[in-house]
């Protein structure tokens, strides 16, 4: 089974975000950046289903240079190799096309994406793929059996969960559940003395598209200081609730 | 030219973020000067269609045969319904993020997701959303002719017009290459990513036993109960409780905290919550810094009492 993890390379939760020019771009400096949290999950599995199976990990990015030491993160995980298609990720749409367009040329039985990324939140790249190759696709996939050409899938919905069934290939959104969080593979060393010498390929992106555009960014208005009430005053903060804030 | 919403059901009624859809697609129409237009899958009943006039609504085609799991036969049969739309709404449930975006791809129209407020310009159209887990808000334009915009539940107020819609009924019933195997629901009764009240537990609530309080004060609350993450990790809630960078996020009106420190990774997934409220024996705690109100206290005393002062005011 041919496997691809399309990883995306985001800056850890504690950092500090702010932004430069006029507050149109994230300002990089002094941010750690690591391999997208659900797309760790996603990982982790594709390890696990190749080492039941046999067959290759592949993962992908959309990223410049700046993206190469996650890169090397992934292949220390256990990745055999790896493509990065050198472009700045922006909006979604371009991003999903490039990668399904390398997928065009190269397919894959099974392509893994995380639900959505920590940066934008835009939970949007794998569904694009998977219209654009005109796949079956699962979101917040949170359980994944497969057995030949057939899977059984789990996802997430409002209330619930939903169960599905589709046969190879089909992308699927992965989250917390596709694998147990202390199953996570990190890197060894060994792992990590591999990964300099696996092969990571780099495209030129073309045909660049874009449907959506950043114009520019702003924090949330700081909240004012929070407001202590006694906690033999219970009551006071009920009414604080009703009142004030209007909440219940 | 028009406003197309998709609407979703389940257990055959409308969850309430459609009809905040509706609604906010009915003012993005005002914007336009146009009509808005409801797209409903699966099997809905005409009184449950119907409703969906009363928050703006004209018209609502219902596509019975559609699952709206299976995501290229919703995309397909909402492309179809969109082909005279201007903007696509979507409220963004777990489902609707699976379509929205294929809807983008299929028919080249730009998507933004966690939409938080109304467009501030139609030409482009140009919106605010979430980022970087709520710690920013980014204005984003779209430079497609169709744009299809996604908003945070709880974001944008219900709007009852008193009006009244047709329901057209759609024959469409292709399939695609996935078949759904079956359902299965939660305990708790009210949706978490919908609530507008969120009671939520924390690890400083020592053990599973302590949760009757929790339970109690959501009940009285009419409110969802979540937790922290260690939590559904020692297994003392489950999973689907779980809040968070890594777990669900919520944009309550009212999230109360209790026995939860308020570390980062917590924050991001509760901090676009309207007022937060934390209750935590220790002052240091990081959440005092988040939060709206606060009570230093131990949540074994304050709880108990906050339940009978609601009580009281309820009644
Ligand atoms: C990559 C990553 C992702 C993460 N994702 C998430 C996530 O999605 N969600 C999440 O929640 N966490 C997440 N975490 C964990 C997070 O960093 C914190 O460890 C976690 O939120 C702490 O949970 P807690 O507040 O319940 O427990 P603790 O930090 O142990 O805090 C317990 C609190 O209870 C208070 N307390 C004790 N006794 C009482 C009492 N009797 N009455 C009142 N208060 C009392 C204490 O003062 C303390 O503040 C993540 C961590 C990492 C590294
Ligand atoms: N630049 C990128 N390169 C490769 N994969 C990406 C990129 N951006 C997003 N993805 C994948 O798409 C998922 C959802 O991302 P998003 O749609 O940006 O929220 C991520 O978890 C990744 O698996």
């Amino acid at each position: 089974m041919n496997i691809v993890v399309c990883i995306s390379s985001v800056p850890d939760t504690t950092s500090k975000v702010n932004f430069t020019e006029n507050n149109t771009k994230f300002d990089n400096s002094g941010i750690q950046f690591v391999i997208n949290p659900n797309d760790e999950f996603g990982l982790t599995k594709a390890m696990l289903l190749k080492e039941a199976n046999g067959g290759s990990v592949k993962v992908i990015t959309v990223g410049d240079a700046t993206a190469e030491p996650v890169i090397r993160k992934a292949l220390a995980i256990g990745a055999d190799s790896a493509v990065r298609i050198n472009k700045v990720a922006t909006d979604s749409f371009s991003t999903a096309a490039l990668i399904a367009s390398y997928l065009k040329e190269n397919p894959a039985d099974l392509i893994i994406a995380g639900k959505e990324s920590l940066d934008y939140n835009g939970g949007a790249v794998p569904a694009m793929i998977a219209e654009i190759l005109g796949l079956a696709f699962v979101s917040a996939c949170n359980g994944m059996e497969i057995s030949g050409r057939s899977a059984i899938l789990t996802r997430e919905i409002d209330g619930g969960k939903e169960i599905l069934a589709a046969d190879l290939p089909l992308v699927i959104g992965g989250q917390k559940g596709l694998v147990e969080e202390s199953d996570l593979r990190i890197p060894n060393m060994r792992g990590i003395m591999q990964a300099r010498t696996k092969p990571l390929e780099v495209i030129e992106a073309e045909g660049v598209e874009e449907l959506t555009t950043s114009v520019s960014f702003e924090k949330p208005a700081e909240k004012g200081a929070c407001k202590l009430v006694d906690a033999d005053n219970v009551a006071e903060l009920v009414s604080l609730l009703r009142n004030e804030a209007k909440v219940i | 030219m028009s406003v197309l919403v998709y609407t979703e059901s389940w257990i055959g009624n409308f969850r309430k973020s459609s009809f905040e859809a509706v609604s906010y697609a009915s003012e993005t129409a005002k914007l336009l000067g146009t009509d808005v237009i409801a797209i409903s899958l699966g099997e809905v009943s005409d009184e449950q269609l119907k409703k969906l006039g009363n928050y703006g609504a004209s018209k609502v085609i219902t596509c019975a045969a559609i699952e709206k799991g299976d995501s290229q036969a919703a995309t397909n049969a909402i492309a179809t319904a969109a082909n005279d739309a201007s903007i696509i709404v979507f409220s963004n449930t777990n489902t609707a993020k699976m379509i929205a975006p294929r809807l983008s791809a299929k028919l080249k129209a730009g998507a933004i997701s966690n939409v938080i407020a109304l467009a501030e310009n139609t030409t482009p159209i140009t919106v605010k959303r979430k980022a970087f887990s709520s710690k920013a808000i980014e204005l984003t334009k779209v430079n497609t002719e169709k744009a299809i915009l996604c908003f945070t539940p709880n974001s944008y107020q219900l709007i009852e017009t008193g009006g009244s819609c047709s329901i057209e009924t759609s024959s469409v019933n292709e399939k695609g290459a996935i078949t759904i195997q079956g359902q299965e629901t939660a305990s708790s009764k009210i949706s978490l990513s919908e609530a507008e009240i969120v009671v939520s537990g924390g690890r400083g609530l020592k053990g599973p036993e302590n949760w009757g309080m929790i339970e109690e004060l959501a009940e009285v609350l009419g409110a969802a109960t979540a937790c922290s993450k260690p939590v559904a990790d020692i297994g003392w809630r489950p999973h689907a409780e779980h809040v968070g960078q890594t777990g669900k996020v919520v944009t309550a009106d009212l999230y109360i905290a209790i026995g939860i420190s308020g570390a980062i990774q917590h924050l991001a997934g509760v901090n676009s919550s309207k007022v937060m409220v934390a209750i935590n024996t220790d002052p240091e705690a990081p959440f005092f810094k988040a939060a709206d109100y606060g009570i230093v206290g131990d949540a074994f005393e304050v709880v108990p009492k906050l339940i009978q002062e609601i009580k009281k005011l309820k009644n």
